[in-house]
């Protein structure tokens, strides 16, 4: 994971050419921890300090009328000038694209940035919306019966990324 | 699940602790969303909601209105006068016409204790009780534990005060089951005439003076002397109601401990409070509206998800 990381923090400021108005958000909950990874990362080669936000999309969701009870909201706090930044959006797995699409909403509620990137640890495939990720930690193809949990210190005492197939029900 | 709310809100008597829990803890990211440049989230998307006030209130209903609109729900006031309530409807007619038009929440306001639960019970639609009668008005009791807990960091072990019209008040009854539930110490104070009988045998500390008040509490809630007691002679006079049981700033600064300051609103400034102590430093009334607010949209939001037997089919169903 940390590799991945790494080379994740490098595409960023490449893309953005810099780190002027870079504003790193992620995602409840493991989002969260990553984007804080990265944004440490990117402060430590380039001897600066980035604003960070976390964004919890809870009640953005498309199926919240039909989940039946609610799920816990966890916190959003997000700089408080999103207007002309480059907004980094940082989640663990991109998978159907639906959280991605409610984190895009969440965001214009705050501001008009000048663009929003996504960036993943991992792109399982399986997209139910048209969206992508910009930087992406690795690709895998996966049938829609797995599973992908990511697993990191802060939240699970570990780091750790693990593909459940769910033909034979072992982690590898 | 226990900590699920179930369809309605009608009091905090029978709550459980993980219940309360479970709402003050959603309020808190929704004090958020009230900070942010738009300040709505579409949570509610869809969801029709009926604010059904038989009394006059204004900061209730607007906090109401305000959670529901920042969750984008759809709302209608109705207010007993200049409705089909003054030509003599009946409760359950009134609602079952509204749920005729195809709503999912009613905010109810009643002047008879009971109204709220009688209302729940008879029509499929979440009811949240705004306060009926003498019995209960559990959001205002619910954002006075958010402010504790703000304030404080915790509500177990809290000695919270009671202070005035006791009897009179939803506001007290509320109060004292939450804080109960919560594990905070509860006392009463104020003049015998306006405290329930019977009152001390529910395991309170009895408070006879303000002065007691003070010494033993961690915050006071001054409940509003309600002024058409004084023509029903509960009390001599408000002068006299003020000069014993008045929270004055000299009368504060014998407490032993900063006192934080609660009150419902609105304040007769001068009779249960005195304005110096009302915008005083200890004074945490303006973060109990500020407070009113995530906490009823919380309650709104929890209640919306409901069990799924009372789940409305079809609404907004993408």
């Amino acid at each position: 994971m940390a590799g991945a990381l790494h080379r994740m923090a490098t595409e960023i400021v490449e893309r953005n050419q810099g780190t002027d108005g870079l504003v790193i958000v992620g995602i409840q909950r493991r989002g969260v921890e990553l984007a804080e990874r990265v944004a440490a990362l990117i402060e430590a080669a380039e001897g600066t300090t980035l604003p960070r936000g976390k964004l919890d999309i809870t009640l953005y969701r498309d199926d919240l009328q039909t989940i039946g009870p609610r799920p816990i909201v966890n916190e959003t706090r997000l700089p408080a000038a999103l207007d002309g930044a480059s907004v980094i959006i940082v989640d663990d797995v991109l998978y159907t694209g639906r959280t991605a699409r409610a984190a895009l909403d969440e965001v214009a509620d705050f501001g008009r940035p000048r663009r929003v990137w996504l960036c993943v640890l991992v792109d399982r495939g399986g997209r139910e919306l048209p969206i992508q990720a910009d930087i992406v930690g690795s690709t895998v193809a996966l049938d829609t019966r797995d599973r992908v949990e990511v697993m990191v210190t802060e939240v699970d005492g570990l780091d750790a990324v693990d593909v459940i197939r769910a033909a034979n029900g072992e982690a590898r | 699940m226990t900590t699920a709310l179930g369809k309605d809100l009608i009091g905090l008597e029978g709550l459980t602790r993980a219940q309360i829990e479970l709402i003050l803890d959603t309020a808190e990211p929704f004090k958020e969303v009230s900070e942010r440049p738009i300040k709505k989230v579409p949570a509610l998307r869809g969801k029709t909601i009926v604010n059904l006030f038989f009394e006059p209130s204004t900061r209730t209903r607007i906090s109401f209105e305000f959670a529901e609109k920042r969750l984008s729900a759809d709302t209608v006031n109705v207010a007993s006068s200049g409705s089909s309530v003054s030509k003599g409807e009946t409760l359950v007619d009134t609602a079952r016409n509204l749920e005729a038009m195809r709503i999912d929440m009613v905010v109810i306001r009643h002047g008879s204790s009971g109204a709220a639960q009688f209302l729940g019970n008879r029509i499929r639609s979440n009811v949240v009780n705004a306060g009926d009668g003498q019995h209960e008005h559990p959001t205002q009791g619910l954002l006075d534990l958010l402010t504790l807990r703000d304030e404080f960091g915790k509500i177990e072990g809290l000695k919270v005060a009671i202070c005035g019209d006791v009897l009179h008040s939803r506001v007290a009854r509320s109060n004292l089951w939450g804080l109960r539930t919560m594990g905070a110490e509860v006392g009463i104070c104020g003049p015998a005439s306006l405290l329930p009988r019977g009152i001390s045998e529910l395991g309170v500390t009895m408070l006879p003076r303000i002065e007691d008040a003070i010494q033993w509490a961690d915050a006071l809630n001054i409940l509003r002397l309600q002024l058409e007691r004084m023509h029903a002679g509960f009390i001599p006079s408000l002068r006299e109601y003020n000069r014993v049981f008045g929270v004055s700033t000299e009368r504060l600064a014998q407490a032993p401990k900063p006192l934080r300051i609660l009150h419902p609103g609105p304040m007769n400034r001068g009779v249960e409070i005195d304005s110096d102590v009302a915008d005083g430093p200890h004074s945490v009334i303006l973060p109990q509206v500020t407070n009113g607010v995530a906490v009823r949209m919380a309650v709104l939001y929890l209640l919306a998800g409901g069990s799924p037997e009372w789940a409305t089919p079809g609404s907004d169903d993408r």
